[in-house]
């Protein structure tokens, strides 16, 4: 609306318009709706996890620290094919091969350590790898006092 | 008997502010959370009661700077002089019926309500020297913001204190409240039908004074702590810090009193309090309502606060002088009017 047709409009709706603008300008109907949602929030349940009681559960397909799986017999499933050490862009896991002592492979790992302080957590091992040896888990909370401990060996992956 | 009466209500009102105010800290941090979903500090004491003290503890164990620069004497009385004109308005604030002869108020001074905005006022200077004393240019733009504020919504709440103390005929806060108590609250009117929309716009302009006197948000120009670095108190530490921010809840407080005495019947409830009834009994009723209420009143500070944005410092100018003065000064008139020809007094 321009100037001139607000001023060839009738004198009680100009003056019902700037009352109106008036009101509105005083932000009390606003303010008291939003009191009402606040009012609201404060009985709804909290989102806060009270951290060392409670802890979060992290969702399906997190991507936690690494665990190397075991077949039936409790052997590792891993056959020291390097795929995962290839895929990996963070160049953080380091195997050595060894000659299989059973039959139905050619290799084993006789080293298998993973730095999780270069790990991105990217996943790329678990989809390289061809035996479904090797995943990542739900762990979250890494806590360590040295550098060293955080590179984690065969062992320990197993037992993850 | 009149020494020991006067120990014993000054050591009432400074219970009251030293319970209510801690208690307010922690209540700002609980309900806060509450709004936003969270659970807030609940792990010092039983529900996180005890909060406040460890907070005090950690600002007495930390160090004091003062920086370079500053002018030393300056920058240590500023926070004092935020802290004690707050406390000084206590002093006239009926906090209770009497009982027997003794009035429960500290001072009975015959112009207490002219006292107590003149006391409100005193809170501007720790503010503006805090923020000179600095020697930082940013502490000190932001003093004036703030003192730009306070002096901008003073002239509003005197406004609306007045339309009271017509109401009343009276600028003593104890005549107010009796007759609050014998005719009718305030914010309805004093019992008068006619000034109903006057008794309700003027505690709505007073509330809205009150949270703008205390810095509170929506009117956060001293602070503006949610964005900015922190105004008038940048360079404080320890309990210079300290001693800011209980003053900000001290203040609160008081003006929370204020509201109570001069809007919303002091001491008096209906049927809890009777003002012709001078036994002990019904005077300690009379202060466990007036606490009731300061602490039901202050909680709505802190509901306001963590529901409204800061406004924008033009928008709050804005607010103040073309939207509030203009509405406070149609009230004082329509009083006035009011007054004169329908009650015939004047």
């Amino acid at each position: 609306m321009n100037h001139t047709a607000a001023q060839r409009l009738p004198l009680g709706l100009r003056v019902r318009s700037a009352l109106t603008r008036f009101a509105i300008g005083l932000y009390v109907p606003a303010i008291l709706q939003g009191l009402a949602k606040t009012f609201q929030w404060t009985l709804r349940p909290k989102f806060t996890l009270q951290y060392p009681e409670e802890h979060h559960i992290p969702r399906k397909g997190y991507r936690g620290e690494h665990r190397l799986k075991k077949d039936e017999q409790g052997r590792p499933k891993c056959v020291a094919c390097f795929m995962c050490q290839t895929a990996c862009p963070a160049e953080c896991i380091t195997i050595v091969a060894g000659e299989s002592p059973w039959p139905d492979r050619e290799k084993v790992p006789v080293k298998f350590e993973i730095d999780l302080l270069k790990c991105i957590y990217c996943g790329m091992c678990e989809e390289a790898c061809p035996c479904d040896a090797i995943e990542l888990t739900q762990t979250y909370t890494q806590v360590s006092t040295t550098r060293q401990e955080k590179v984690y060996d065969m062992e320990r992956l197993l037992r993850n | 008997m009149t020494w020991l009466w006067l120990l014993g209500k000054i050591g009432a009102v400074l219970g009251i502010i030293f319970v209510v105010g801690p208690g307010l800290i922690l209540a700002e941090r609980r309900l806060s959370a509450f709004i936003q979903g969270r659970l807030g500090p609940n792990r010092v004491g039983p529900f996180g009661v005890l909060q406040p003290v460890a907070d005090i503890i950690k600002l007495i164990m930390k160090e004091v700077i003062v920086p370079q620069g500053t002018d030393r004497t300056l920058f240590l009385l500023g926070p004092f002089l935020v802290f004690v004109p707050p406390l000084l308005g206590w002093a006239v604030i009926p906090f209770g019926n009497q009982i027997g002869e003794e009035h429960l108020q500290v001072a009975n001074l015959n112009i207490g309500v002219l006292f107590l905005m003149s006391v409100l006022s005193v809170g501007v200077y720790g503010i503006t020297l805090g923020g000179w004393a600095s020697n930082n240019k940013y502490s000190l733009l932001g003093s004036l913001r703030a003192a730009a504020q306070l002096i901008s919504y003073e002239l509003t709440l005197g406004l609306a204190i007045l339309s009271v103390v017509m109401f009343a005929g009276s600028v003593d806060p104890q005549r107010i409240v009796e007759l609050q108590a014998r005719n009718g609250w305030n914010i309805f009117g004093g019992g008068s039908l006619w000034l109903l929309p006057s008794g309700l716009l003027g505690f709505v302009l007073l509330y809205t004074c009150a949270l703008a006197e205390n810095n509170r948000l929506p009117f956060d120009m001293a602070e503006c702590e949610a964005e900015l670095v922190g105004g008038y108190h940048t360079e404080y530490s320890s309990m210079g810090f300290g001693v800011y921010m209980f003053a900000e809840y001290v203040a609160m407080t008081l003006s929370a009193a204020l509201v109570i005495t001069l809007f919303l019947g002091g001491w008096h409830f209906p049927y809890l309090t009777n003002p012709d009834d001078h036994s002990v009994a019904a005077g300690v009723i009379s202060v466990a309502v007036f606490v009731t209420k300061l602490v039901l009143l202050t909680l709505t500070y802190i509901w306001v606060r963590w529901t409204l944005p800061r406004f924008r410092y033009d928008q709050i100018m804005s607010l103040g002088w073309r939207r509030l003065l203009p509405l406070a000064l149609g009230n004082i008139g329509a009083v006035a009017l009011i007054g004169v020809f329908v009650q015939g007094s004047p």
